[in-house]
């Protein structure tokens, strides 16, 4: 009965953030305008700028900022016990991401629908724009290392996900096919392509792959990895047609299925089941394993996806923003897009606090931070799917490992691509041109690089999480001192706006710091995250001031009249 | 009561499963609709080049052929000089800006 209570109270806050604080500050403090003419409306061009329905756009943002990090997040930082895990994705889902999404959505609508580092630029100085470069090259260098161990530790430890996995890809590239060089119907394929699927979990659970101790003289750990960052590399070097945009695509009518499996799975599992879901996770655990951090500050950037995130940030921004067909549908998408991967996490939760037969279950699976992650939503939701709609345990496990590691590829693989972006531009400043090749070619030796910096296990691709959270967090806190500067110039009150951006400062700030020291242990130094770490602090002294001289600033010029934004010159921006 | 046409469910079937249908392809696009026209660009660009060539003293063998093709590319031709960064024409007899 525990986890349906859980799941109803947690849908419950959510849904009352949606109808009412998101209203308010639609109406009272962006004050949405139904007749305020959009980007995609003034610079329509059928490509970038294009007014799209809001359902579909919501799952265009949806799909777009949901990757693995709602799993991984709330998985791992129930350590500390599933209340404070609850409470911080439920409020900030309400106060925090909602905000945040709806807020950078609409800061970037009201500026022609430039990007979050255009108007850093623009209000907060030229400084926070390259500040801005800085911080995304760290973020997609620690997704692509991070996301290559969550993966490969899967497919070891859910050998019935490798052929689905792999599976999956050969199913994409036949969709692709099927829509450009056949030109069949899109429904029917759809519906193919996603039972097909379903079908490689159930040949994968029969036939699980466990690579032998040595595979081309590597370990299973270290072959994973290697045959990722080759797949990555490859797929991020093809056209977008061939695999990205199918994949993408199947993918997320497979989030939407798999969201429907989890919930539906503890409503039944409650309703019907003779071994109902009991918690068996404590509500705080006063024993947390040793060598966990401190819940306060690590809880708020370990769930960074499922409360708050500065990468929804950039999605709202970069595209979302230019195809919003009115103001007021930006309430939908932005702050019920947010809520979408609040319930991501609020099924992580229900999975890992629920799906254990006992105490001692649960403490052999949280037994050291960090380990637990993703392989404990894997466990703990099959075991909720086998009692709620009779799924076998171990072909649940399969279906729900696919899911994480289909999520987590598309992430990686578009962090490649975005990365290899990045690498281009910045020989461009040093006037050098990087083929795409050889820019790809850097990408994967920095992204091994860093997997392997520890060990040839990967274990330097996790070690790093905090760190990814840390910096999403910091991106997060720049763009709400964004919207803040915006409020402060319009004459309105910035109160929503700041009380998140504060404490998510300060508790990025204060992980930042807690973690340098950890780094510092001089029986374990740990040179390459210390130096990682240090740039990331001066970058966030860096931010905080910035903000504050332009928050000064702003509050000492006079507010800016109604028709302000209507007045801007209009620019394209590439995106 | 108004009564209602007849085969209009049948109608209002199909009118929503167009949509949906609809709905589906702008979700398989839409993300990728920017990356496709940027492609094609490159590609369009690519066939300027072909075409201009020997108006751009580049020596075409071809060019016996591809001038017949030119006045298929006049068009886009100042869009595409400005594209590739030169502001003004590159070519003394097209006087498009």
């Amino acid at each position: 009965m525990g986890s349906l209570i859980l799941m109803i109270i947690g849908l419950a806050v959510m849904a009352a953030g949606y109808l009412v604080y998101s209203k308010f500050l639609a109406q009272r403090v962006f004050k949405l305008n139904a007749a305020f003419v959009t980007p995609a409306h003034e610079l329509k061009d059928g490509v970038d700028y294009m007014p799209t329905n809001k359902f579909i756009l919501w799952g265009h943002h949806f799909t777009s900022v949901a990757g693995a990090a709602p799993i991984v997040g709330p998985a791992i930082a129930v350590i500390w016990g599933w209340l404070p895990a609850l409470l911080w994705v439920t409020f900030g889902t309400v106060f925090f991401a909602g905000m945040h999404d709806l807020g950078t959505l609409w800061a970037s609508t009201r500026n022609k629908g430039r990007s979050i580092g255009a108007l850093s630029a623009r209000y907060i100085g030229k400084r926070g724009a390259n500040l801005f470069l800085v911080v995304i090259f760290l973020v997609l260098l620690m997704v692509i290392a991070a996301f290559a161990v969550v993966i490969k530790n899967l497919l070891i430890s859910t050998p019935g996900a490798v052929i689905p996995v792999w599976g999956a890809i050969v199913v994409a590239l036949l969709v692709g096919v099927a829509v450009y060089r056949m030109r069949w119907p899109l429904v029917p394929i759809t519906v193919v392509g996603v039972v097909v699927l379903y079908s490689l979990i159930v040949v994968g659970d029969r036939m699980p792959v466990v690579l032998p101790e040595s595979t081309l003289g590597m370990s299973p750990a270290t072959f994973w990895i290697v045959a990722l960052f080759v797949y990555g590399a490859i797929a991020s070097l093809l056209p977008v047609w061939v695999l990205l945009q199918p994949r993408d695509y199947i993918n997320g009518v497979q989030l939407f299925v798999g969201l429907i499996l989890l919930f539906g799975s503890v409503l039944l599992a409650t309703l019907f089941s003779a071994t109902p879901p009991e918690i068996v996770a404590p509500a705080i655990n006063m024993n947390v394993p040793a060598g966990t951090p401190s819940m306060i500050p690590l809880l708020f950037v370990t769930i960074a996806c499922g409360a708050i995130s500065g990468f929804h940030g950039m999605v709202a921004s970069g595209t979302t923003s230019k195809q919003l067909d009115k103001e007021t549908d930006a309430r939908f998408v932005g702050y019920f897009g947010a809520v979408g991967e609040g319930l991501l996490a609020l099924g992580t939760i229900l999975a890992v606090i629920g799906g254990f037969k006992s105490v001692a279950e649960w403490n052999e699976i949280y037994s050291e931070f960090g380990t637990a992650g993703v392989n404990a939503f894997v466990q703990g939701g099959a075991t909720l799917m086998q009692n709620g709609i009779g799924l076998p345990a171990s072909l649940s496990a399969t279906v729900l490992a696919t899911m994480a590691v289909l999520f987590a590829a598309t992430t990686m693989d578009t962090g490649m691509r975005l990365l290899r972006f990045v690498v281009q531009e910045a020989g461009e400043a040093f006037k050098l041109k990087i083929g795409k090749v050889p820019a790809t070619l850097i990408v994967v030796v920095l992204g091994l690089g860093l997997t392997f910096s520890q060990g040839l296990g990967g274990e330097g691709g996790l070690r790093i999480w905090p760190l990814f959270g840390t910096t999403n967090q910091l991106m997060a806190s720049l763009s709400l001192s964004i919207i803040a500067v915006i409020l402060i110039r319009k004459g309105r009150n910035p109160i929503t706006a700041m009380i998140p951006l504060v404490i998510i400062f300060v508790m990025a700030f204060w992980a930042a710091l807690e973690q340098l020291g950890s780094f510092m242990d001089p029986s374990n130094p740990d040179w390459m995250l210390f130096a990682l770490d240090v740039i990331i602090i001066v970058a966030s002294v860096w931010v905080a001031v910035e903000s504050i001289i332009a928050m000064r600033n702003a509050r000492n010029l006079p507010p800016e009249h109604e028709d302000a934004d209507a007045e801007l010159t209009a620019v394209r921006e590439d995106v | 009561m108004e009564s209602l046409p007849p085969g209009w469910r049948r109608e209002k079937l199909l009118r929503r499963w167009s949509a949906f249908s609809a709905g589906l392809h702008e979700f398989y696009v839409g993300p990728y609709r920017q990356m496709f026209k940027r492609e094609k660009q490159d590609e369009d660009d690519l066939f300027m080049i072909a075409v201009l060539g020997e108006a751009l003293g580049v020596p075409d063998p071809a060019a016996y052929y591809t001038a017949e093709l030119m006045p298929a590319v006049w068009e886009n031709f100042h869009t595409w000089h400005r594209r590739i960064g030169i502001p003004r024409s590159p070519l003394d007899h097209i006087g498009c800006c």
